[in-house]
This record gives structure tokens, sequence and C-alpha cells, in this order.
């Protein structure tokens, strides 16, 4: 195996170029390197310019993702010797504006992930007193997988539906959305229907399924959208049938 | 250095790379997607001629004689193959999606995916026999 390798990274300093271009740095590839490593040595030893995020180092925080050879991957979790012998094009994830270098501008999707209301909503909340909210294995098991999103983004990138409509509220979005609305101690499905059911909620979705491809913690965000449009539809039909009063309440996932 | 960028002190100018046309060609899985929505058109013309079968064998003999005439047509008969194909790639995929947005729980019990997918094969099957019953009995 080569001891070194050449990375391709996007550089864009919006205060001396109009445009991004690549630029080349040769860095050493032991095995256990991952392109994280490569970039923290550019920055260390030869461009201390080099912008880009990272923290946890250990696929959590989601901080360091970003386009690997065309990928979105996260860095810290993304070893530079599987693409030896190179070269490695690293680029800031893609369908966001880029700030500097490998820095996207996240603001977008701070604002779609408030907008869904990803916290517990009790129509009215029991005294402390009472105790806590208990759940069952079974009930949690219903929404865990959702809750394993990190908010890393590699899902927005993946989407063409996003790249094409900013507007689309997103796959993170609305998995986090669907964690909550599974929830067995949650209630607030029908406030966040408003909001999902919109033509750029899950109907803006149109199944390419990348999100899901490219999910590091295996969400299945693409699943989570199926199942609420299936959920919205079905609701939509019980307001026909049903009386007014009992339409929120049924708004509750199937 | 390349272009005359404008830098305003605090307000870094953000980069906004355009999508291109050509997007859907870079992967297969993109490719894919676009083949099965351009499916709905093939699906539609189903309809249509189905439509059309349906009023040929209304108006009696002679308008289903011209039907066929019509569907033995070389440009017909193309589309027709055409269509066959995009039409069972639209069945599959449905169907690959379905065990994803439909869970179905039997008492407390959540059925595993493969068996709604086992289900929708199974009633796919089914109706097929019994349409191919009605018409060769």
């Amino acid at each position: 195996m080569a001891d070194r390798i050449t990375m391709q990274v996007s550089r864009y300093r919006p205060e001396i170029e109009s445009d991004a271009q690549f630029e080349e740095f040769e860095v050493p590839c032991p095995k256990d390197w991952v392109v994280l490593d490569g970039l923290n040595y550019v920055k260390d030893q030869v461009d201390g310019t080099l912008s880009y995020r990272w923290s946890c180092r250990m696929g959590v925080c989601g901080s360091c993702g970003m386009m690997v050879n065309g990928e979105p991957k996260l860095t810290c979790a993304t070893f530079l010797s599987d693409y030896a012998p190179g070269p490695v094009k690293v680029e800031p994830l893609r369908n966001f504006p880029v700030v500097r270098d490998l820095v996207v501008e996240i603001g977008d999707f701070m604002r779609k992930l408030v907008s869904v209301k990803p916290w517990i909503i009790r129509k009215e909340e029991k005294p402390i007193s009472q105790g806590e909210y208990l759940q069952t294995p079974d009930e949690l098991d219903e929404y865990k997988q959702y809750s394993m999103c990190i908010n890393c983004m590699l899902c927005y990138s993946a989407c063409p539906v996003y790249g094409l409509d900013p507007g689309f509220i997103g796959p993170a979005a609305i998995a986090l959305a669907q964690r909550y609305n599974l929830d067995s101690r949650d209630e607030g499905a029908a406030e966040r229907q408003e909001i999902l059911s919109q033509h750029e909620g899950i109907w803006g979705c149109t199944f390419v399924g990348e999100c899901t491809e490219v999910c590091p913690k295996h969400v299945d965000p693409a699943g989570a959208i199926q199942r609420y449009k299936l959920t919205a539809a079905t609701d939509y039909m019980k307001s026909f049938i049903l009386p007014r009063g009992r339409k929120a309440d049924e708004a509750k996932p199937v | 250095m390349t272009g005359s960028p404008i830098y305003r002190e605090h307000h870094p100018k953000w980069l906004r790379p355009r999508m291109s046309t050509w997007w859907w060609l870079e992967k297969w899985a993109f490719v894919k997607f676009i083949l099965r929505e351009l499916s709905s058109v093939f699906v539609a013309w189903f309809v249509v001629y189905l439509l059309l079968l349906f009023r040929a064998v209304r108006d009696g003999d002679g308008a289903y004689q011209n039907f066929l005439a019509f569907s033995a047509n070389p440009i017909v008969l193309t589309v027709n193959v055409v269509t066959l194909f995009f039409v069972v790639f639209h069945a599959l995929t449905w169907f690959a999606l379905a065990p994803r947005a439909m869970v179905v729980h039997i008492g407390k019990k959540k059925v595993p995916p493969f068996l709604i997918g086992v289900g929708n094969y199974g009633g796919w099957i089914m109706v097929s026999a019994g349409i191919f019953w009605f018409l060769l009995r």
C-alpha cells in the first residue's frame, strides 16, 4: 500500500476567489487514517488557513460531513486507504451554500429542523409529583431507529429534490418529526402535520432513496417519509368520515 | 486568483453552486429514479389503451377488428412492448416501496417487512390469475 496519498481539496476563499477551485495536498496514508486525519494534517503541517468543521472524530457529532469522491460521507468514518492509490477528492456538502473552503451554511437546515417541532409535545403536562412518563420496550422500538439521527445533513446533500427545490423540508427533519410522532409520550402529531403535509413537506419527496443510502446511522429517512405519506393520506380520508372533533387525534401515525 | 470578488467584511459572499441539468446521469440510482418517474407516462398510456379496448368491445365486432388492426401496427406494437417493460418496472418499484411505507401491527407485534412484500406480490398474482381465468374460461 502507498504510504502517501494525494488529496484534492476544494478551496473557496471569498476574499480572493469568486469560485471554488481544487488544491492538491500529499498526505501520509497509514491504514488507520481517515479523511479527516488527512485534512488535519494539511491544516497543521501545510496550510493553516484550510477551513472545515469537525468535533468528535467518532461518528457521533455529525459535524464533519463532506463530499468524498462525490459521495456524502462523515470524514471521520471514511478511511483514506479505501481510496488508495488516490487521488481523494474532498468537497463541501452538496446542495448547501459554501461559506469557506469545506464549510457550508447550515441555517436553512436548522430552521427547518425547528419548524417540525422535534421535541415531546403534551396537551397537558402532568405534575412532577405524578412521576415520569413510562414507556415499554415495544413502544421505544417504534421510534428508536429515527432517534439515531445525528443531524449530519448527508441526506440533504444526497437528495436531488432538495438540490432542485431548496424549499423542501428534507429527509432528516421529516425523519425527526416521525421520531416524535411515533413516541407514545408525544401528543403533538397534529401540530406537526400542518408543516409536514404541505407540498414542500412529505409530498415534495419523490422517493429517490439516496438519503437512506448515505445515512451513517441507518435512520432510513426515505422510509420515514413514505410512512408518513401513508399516515397523511389515511388521515385525509378519515377527515371525510369522522366527526370534526376527532380529526386532530387521528393524526397519530399508523 | 479568479474573477473579481466582492468582499464585505463580516459578511462573506457565499458560493452557491448550481445543480447541473444532467445531474440524473451522475449515478445509476438517479437514472433508475428518472426511469421510474418516466414510467408514469407509460402507465397513463396503458390506461388509455385499455379504455380504447373497452370502447371497441362495446361498439361491436367491426370496432373490435379495427382495434386489433390498430394494435398490430408495428409502431403501436413497439410502444406497447416498451409500455409493458415500464409498467412491470413501475409495479416492482411500487412493491419494493410498500414494506417501507406500511407498518402493520397484529396485536402488539410488528409484521416483518418482507411479509408485507409477500402479501403484495401474492395479491398481484391472485388478481392476475383471476383475470386470466375470466378471460380464458
